[in-house]
């Protein structure tokens, strides 16, 4: 059992990273008692499992994701949903919470093409597209704030380690910002100021994303923006 | 009207018009993420080729009927500029280009983990801005890095590279003038650790033992390319080595 690669290490499609019988992960295959990674990323050892995080890619869904997506269409039992993944998700009527019935009947009063919606993933495999709801906390339509677009990769980077990242944009900010797993971040600020702050702050992060030391480096920019410290009050 | 005399390819020294030797490749460049709206991309140059290949996806399949219930379509588009070559190209896909963009798919097809996105297609596209002779070579050396590039999981980077015979003598890495002129071409695209040969055309005629001598050069031609495709990738997060403990945080913990 020995680990080839250092763990963190940048590994290209087909680079050995650990020879033995290690458990496989995300992103590796194994080749007899080899185990090579299957795209650019880090390697990285949990206990007997190793597996590879990926540096790029888009979205895939996954049940339980909070994603935002737009409504494309509207359509007789539900909406369909961009969610930009490769595969269109459905939100059925019965997954939104609300009168039944007469009042019911078109459905683009409650939802209308180009609506934002925070909904979370119900159901997905490989072979049907992903269902949405939007029973529970937080989750419907989204009809202020700002949408901010990053790579899906670069989500958890966002969110950091037990959320550090984004308590610090928070509190930085003063803004209230929600996360898609899809790469959408949603941002209510008290004021334009704060929310532009706290956008070009998530620009920041995505751009940055593997660089070290980010976290206190975007406050420090935040601070710098916000010299008197107003926004953060407000 | 009497045929042109070709031109002197290999003095007596066995050095090439461009002043090669007959096992040498020419010189390569490799860049990735050179396009900021693809998913991938990459950017090669090999020695007067410049190619540029985009990635878009896994994306929903349009039309929908080409989409497969259990792995991803992988669709290819080789196409040559019309200010490419010396005389203007026309821009309509040719029965060359069509041609080649099959055996680019081809040639990565089975390196490409489609499996994992059922219902969706990987597009590509092969654009060559300069040709140079080899391009359906360098355009597969830069099609893998760009699915590489656009995070698409792959068992391994696909190399290519083409020997020919020029004036009697085997010659590795034909460039345009070496393969109008010469006697045979031979491209070839390997993929290293698999052992797995998965482009293989040839041009003219070779004998026996000059094919097997010639396959043999271009696979430890491609090992070579391969080598520097790997460089070429880690290259653009080469800073990142530097942020081990930082990247723990990108692990979700909610």
């Amino acid at each position: 059992m020995v680990i080839v690669a250092e763990a963190k290490q940048v590994v290209a499609p087909g680079e050995m990273v650990a020879e033995g019988d290690h458990l496989t992960g995300d992103n590796v295959y194994r080749v007899g008692n080899q185990i090579f990674s299957a795209c650019v990323g880090l390697v990285e050892v949990d206990g007997n499992r190793v597996f590879v995080v990926p540096l790029k890619g888009g979205y895939i869904p996954m049940v339980g994701d909070m994603v935002a997506g737009r409504i494309v269409d509207v359509g007789l039992s539900g909406w369909s949903v961009d969610i930009l993944a490769p595969y269109p998700a459905m939100l059925p009527a019965s997954e939104v919470p609300g009168p039944r019935g007469a009042r019911r009947r078109d459905l683009s009063t409650t939802f209308d093409v180009g609506d934002m919606v925070l909904a979370e993933v119900l159901a997905f495999d490989r072979t049907r597209d992903p269902l949405l709801t939007i029973k529970g906390p937080g989750l419907g339509k989204v009809s202020t704030g700002r949408v901010v677009e990053i790579s899906a990769a670069k989500i958890p980077r966002l969110i950091g380690r037990k959320g550090s990242m984004i308590g610090m944009l928070k509190r930085e900010t003063g803004c209230q910002i929600t996360v898609g797993r899809n790469g959408v971040a949603l941002v209510w600020g008290k004021n334009p100021e704060s929310e532009r702050l706290a956008v070009e702050a998530i620009y920041m992060v995505e751009r940055e994303a593997h660089s070290r030391g980010l976290t206190d480096r975007v406050r420090e920019m935040i601070v710098k923006t916000d010299a008197v410290g107003e926004l953060a009050r407000t | 009207m009497p045929e042109p005399k070709s031109p002197e390819l290999i003095d007596e020294k066995g050095i090439r018009i461009d002043g090669r030797r007959l096992d040498q490749l020419r010189s390569i460049k490799l860049e990735v993420g050179v396009l900021d709206k693809a998913d991938g991309s990459a950017y090669v140059e090999q020695g007067k080729n410049k190619i540029l290949v985009a990635v878009y996806g896994p994306r929903e399949a349009h039309p929908k009927h080409i989409a497969l219930p259990e792995r991803a379509v992988l669709r290819c588009r080789y196409h040559m500029a019309p200010f490419s070559v010396e005389e203007r190209k026309s821009p309509a896909p040719s029965r060359r280009e069509m041609e080649l963009s099959k055996v680019i798919r081809e040639s990565l097809e089975p390196v490409v983990l489609t499996d994992l996105y059922p219902r969706t297609t990987i597009d590509l596209f092969v654009e060559v801005l300069q040709s140079d002779g080899g391009s359906r070579c360098a355009g597969i050396t830069g099609a893998s890095l760009a699915l590489a590039d656009a995070g698409i999981p792959m068992t391994e980077l696909v190399a290519a590279c083409a020997v020919g015979k020029v004036q009697g003598r085997l010659a590795l890495d034909l460039s345009d003038a070496e393969d109008k002129h010469g006697e045979a071409d031979l491209p070839v695209a390997f993929v290293p650790n698999a052992n797995l040969v998965t482009l293989l055309q040839m041009d003219g005629l070779l004998t026996t033992a000059e094919f097997e001598k010639g396959l043999q050069m271009a696979v430890e031609a491609c090992k070579t390319i391969h080598t520097m495709q790997r460089e070429a990738l880690k290259k653009k997060y080469h800073e990142i080595k530097e942020v081990v403990e930082e990247k723990e945080e990108s692990e979700v913990v909610a």
